[in-house]
């Protein structure tokens, strides 16, 4: 049965913007991402969203819903009061392009400067050998479905635009957790690299990250704190230090 | 727009489109030494291949040693009521597995067998243990892994050139409007970014549609936004040929329960791991719907199908593994015979068979969709689903060996938007694969294109030309509006062209989509230029309606049943009918369609198979000669 929803959408670009009311239809079962495209479909041909799958599997249609970052794909609207007005916002910590469409870029840019995966250069193609509970640590960060949530909570640039040079974010933190776990993977110093050129140490483990991750990857247990513990490990083990003198390992 | 003001880039090869075909064929025009330019209408990383869960299909023969590419051939022309291209499907049952490994070598990470090789899941219409996967998010792994084999290559060229974007650059969120060509072949393609409206001109010799499906046209749907056709429709326009286009896939298993969530895709690892389709009474209605094509591969009991998942070599396997069009017209009977459920479902059920635990290890996306979008647990209770409209099998025709379009020096198509590799009806875990098999042939295809043909400057009139189609919609006033015009095609295809058609109702439907086309010439746009989705859709709505009316003029003309295309005028399979393909072509006014005979299998590859099977689908004729050499 289809009844009235009150509904908040900020409307805007770049320079400036505002809240606008609007009152749509909704229906038994619908997610928040249902009544924008009825918004847009019947009241605001112009309201820009970004959405692809609408099944949480893409992570496009991010946004702040009631001042949370959440998926609007994944968000029941039974899930709020029926008299709540639900009001729904771009990501902060990222421009605004236009309405609740922002510039993700510097996502993008982040990807970029992680050290790509690198394979066994002895390693034939079908010749991989690999047990199934040593690609699961893997799978799990490889699950991310790049929403860009955990970014934009994280206060480290949510708070301080500034950072963002020096901080790649959880989800970059994950990516490189990732490959240092990978079973195959060479490359070495991959967590000193975290810590000293894309700002693991700013991270204070206040687990914001975790808490938005709408694939409920542990992105502070099982990626961050068992990188920074090692990085620690590493830098104050002077015997490790000697050690790395003469031979450099991959696990540092 | 003024011409000073135009962004114009030169590249040579463009890519359209940024799902698994499209990074492949990058990937591999880019290896070859070109410059490549990926074009996408969302944010990379987002394409629709993201969404396929199952597997990929390749005959590495890691759990069942007795399969090997020849029988991964037999398999999918079986799937394909061998209306496949012979050759691509050899092409691709051959390739799989070396594309497979590619990916691990790329840092994949599929699940393992005990051995520690890739791991292999039993789907739908293959006789063996074959989709390398990775739980149900395998998709997502593809597009991770070609995504970060980009910036490992962009990494490259940052420290040869100096600039990581030197030779490789995405261009997110642009959307091509036209194939520009001049003097006969391509000279590169036409279009505008999301974000601003503005417009982009790109300069190629070379360009590699890879824009995926046409979901879209129809009203329920696994596809997203994206899959409008818009390779189909631009490569028509450009003068490529459109083959089998009557053939869509309604997958069997959409969600059909809440309605916002419907058509959402329940993976059909689902029924590979154990899942049973039952109707309201309790009934297990599979058995009833087992076609005598495959009397002999399929179980006829509920005792033989049970033992199948513990013993396959001495049982045959159960029902709800046939191939997807026998099942979804199976449950679309059902529904019709009112053994449905009041949403119009039927039940698919996991919780018996397997424990919670496994449930959530096998298929923690599927656990997680029902549970967050459905609010169901699927570990205790069963699933309601129901048809959707999930894959094309037709598409742009193609030389199977470099996927060159037919008729367009210049431009290639692989993945989705092609035509002729899944015939009549795809396989389960076919399309990751041949994403990947003729994603690689295309960008080597464009790559040997590129090095004996140079650049074709566009002229400023093929520009201008192109400009105008752009402005025009914000041009007029009190005109059509997109998304009603949307929804109305929708209504017309669901309906009149949809799982079940007849003559007269398909007559009826070119008849509305022409007349739909006629009103959304005089479509207007409200809002600006930056990021406006009713501007969007104003295209790719051109877009969809091309496809339809390709469809509904194909499926007029193929009096048959066969794959997906179920004429309930013309129920049977007729072994005449396999032996034509359809053609549609575009003349800048309307579309139209002609037969053309399907190449015959040569001699090896027709000996593959029991010559009784072969009677099955081929005339005694073809049959005699055994093979085309």
């Amino acid at each position: 049965m289809a009844r009235k929803l009150n509904l908040r959408i900020w409307r805007g670009d770049s320079k400036n913007g505002e809240l606008k009311d609007v009152q749509v239809d909704v229906n038994e079962g619908e997610v928040v991402l249902d009544v924008i495209h009825r918004v847009q479909a019947t009241q605001m041909g112009d309201l820009a969203v970004r959405w692809n799958c609408k099944a949480g599997k893409c992570g496009s249609c991010s946004m702040e819903i009631n001042g949370k970052p959440r998926l609007a794909c994944m968000t029941q609207v039974a899930s709020f009061d029926e008299n709540e007005t639900i009001t729904v916002t771009p990501l902060r910590a990222f421009p605004v392009i236009k309405d609740l469409v922002t510039d993700v870029s510097f996502n993008y840019k982040k990807a970029m400067e992680i050290p790509a995966y690198e394979p066994p250069k002895d390693l034939a193609p079908g010749e991989a050998r690999m047990e199934q509970v040593d690609v699961e640590r893997s799978q799990e960060f490889r699950k991310c479905i790049e929403c860009f949530l955990c970014q934009n909570t994280c206060h480290v640039i949510r708070d301080h635009e500034e950072n963002k040079k020096s901080f790649a974010g959880p989800r970059f933190f994950i990516r490189i957790a990732e490959l240092d776990m990978h079973p195959l993977d060479i490359l070495k110093n991959r967590k000193r690299t975290a810590q000293e050129e894309h700002g693991l140490g700013m991270c204070n483990i206040t687990k914001c990250c975790t808490e938005v991750c709408p694939e409920h990857i542990r992105i502070t247990d099982n990626a961050i704190i068992p990188m920074k513990e090692r990085v620690v490990d590493i830098k104050y083990d002077p015997s490790r230090m000697f050690a790395g003198l003469l031979k450099r390992e991959k696990r540092d | 727009m003024t011409q000073s003001a135009l962004q114009r880039h030169t590249y040579d090869v463009l890519v359209i489109g940024a799902g698994g075909a499209g990074l492949r064929a990058a990937v591999e025009a880019r290896e070859a030494g070109l410059s490549v330019a990926i074009i996408c209408k969302s944010l990379f990383g987002k394409a629709h291949t993201v969404m396929a869960e199952g597997g990929a299909a390749a005959s590495m023969g890691n759990v069942n040693d007795n399969d090997n590419w020849m029988v991964h051939f037999r398999d999918t022309m079986r799937g394909g009521k061998f209306l496949n291209h012979y050759r691509m499907a050899e092409l691709h049952a051959k390739e799989a597995p070396d594309r497979i490994w590619e990916l691990e070598m790329w840092g994949a990470l599929f699940d393992r067998t005990k051995e520690g090789k890739i791991s292999q899941r039993n789907f739908g219409g293959h006789e063996y243990p074959r989709l390398a996967h990775v739980g149900d998010r395998t998709g997502l792994e593809l597009i991770r892994t070609m995504q970060q084999k980009i910036v490992q290559l962009q990494q490259k060229d940052g420290r040869e050139f100096g600039n990581m974007e030197a030779k490789i650059k995405v261009f997110a969120e642009c959307t091509i409007t036209e194939i520009v060509k001049e003097n006969g072949k391509v000279a590169g393609a036409y279009g505008y970014w999301r974000e601003s409206g503005e417009e982009i001109l790109f300069e190629a010799p070379a360009v590699v549609l890879a824009t995926g499906g046409v979901g879209k046209t129809f009203k329920i749907t696994s596809n997203s936004w994206e899959g409008t056709g818009d390779g189909h429709a631009l490569a028509l326009k450009a003068g490529a040929n459109l083959v089998d286009m009557e053939f869509l896939q309604f997958h069997p298993t959409g969600m059909v329960w809440p309605p916002s969530v419907r058509g959402i895709l329940v993976t059909e690892s689902v029924r590979g791991e154990g899942g049973i389709l039952t109707n309201t009474n309790g009934e297990r209605f599979m058995f009833k719907y087992i076609p005598d094509v495959f009397k002999d591969k399929y179980a006829d009991n509920e005792a033989e199908a049970d033992r199948w998942y513990t013993d396959q070599d001495n049982n045959r396997r159960p029902p709800e593994l046939l191939p997807r069009d026998e099942v979804a017209r199976a449950i679309n009977a059902e529904v019709k015979a009112g053994r449905g459920t009041e949403h119009g479902g039927v039940f698919l059920d996991v919780s018996k068979r397997l424990s919670p635990e496994v449930i959530k290890k096998r298929l923690p996306s599927m656990w997680h969709q029902f549970y967050e979008l459905a609010g169901v647990d699927i570990t205790k209770e069963p699933m309601e689903v129901g048809p959707t409209c999930h894959y094309v099998m037709g598409g742009v025709e193609v030389e199977p060996d470099t996927a060159a379009a037919v008729g367009v020096p210049g431009l290639f198509a692989a993945g989705e938007v092609a035509g002729g590799m899944h015939g009549s009806n795809r396989l389960g875990g076919n399309s990751l694969t041949d994403l990947l098999v003729f994603g690689r042939r295309a960008g080597m295809g464009a790559a040997e294109y590129v090095k004996k043909n140079s650049a074709n400057p566009v002229s400023d009139a093929t520009i201008k030309a192109a400009a105008e189609r752009i402005e025009a919609p914000f041009s007029r006033t009190g005109g059509e509006n997109s998304y009603s015009l949307h929804a109305q095609l929708q209504e017309i295809t669901h309906n009149l062209v949809g799982i079940i058609r007849t003559r007269t109702e398909i007559e009826d439907a070119i008849a509305k989509i022409a007349d739909i086309r006629k009103r959304s010439k005089n479509v207007t746009v409200t809002g600006g230029r930056t990021f406006n989705p009713g501007f969007h859709l104003a295209f790719d709505l051109d877009n969809m309606l091309l496809v339809a009316e390709s469809t509904a003029k194909s499926a007029l003309l193929r009096e048959e049943s066969r794959g997906g295309h179920t004429r309930d005028d013309f129920p049977a399979m007729s072994n005449k009918w396999r032996q034509v393909n359809h053609i549609a072509s575009f003349n800048g006014s309307e579309v139209t369609v002609k037969a053309q005979p399907l190449p015959m299998l040569p001699k090896e590859l027709f000996d593959l198979f029991d010559v009784h099977e072969l009677e099955k689908y081929m005339t005694p004729e073809e049959i005699a000669k055994g093979g085309s050499n």
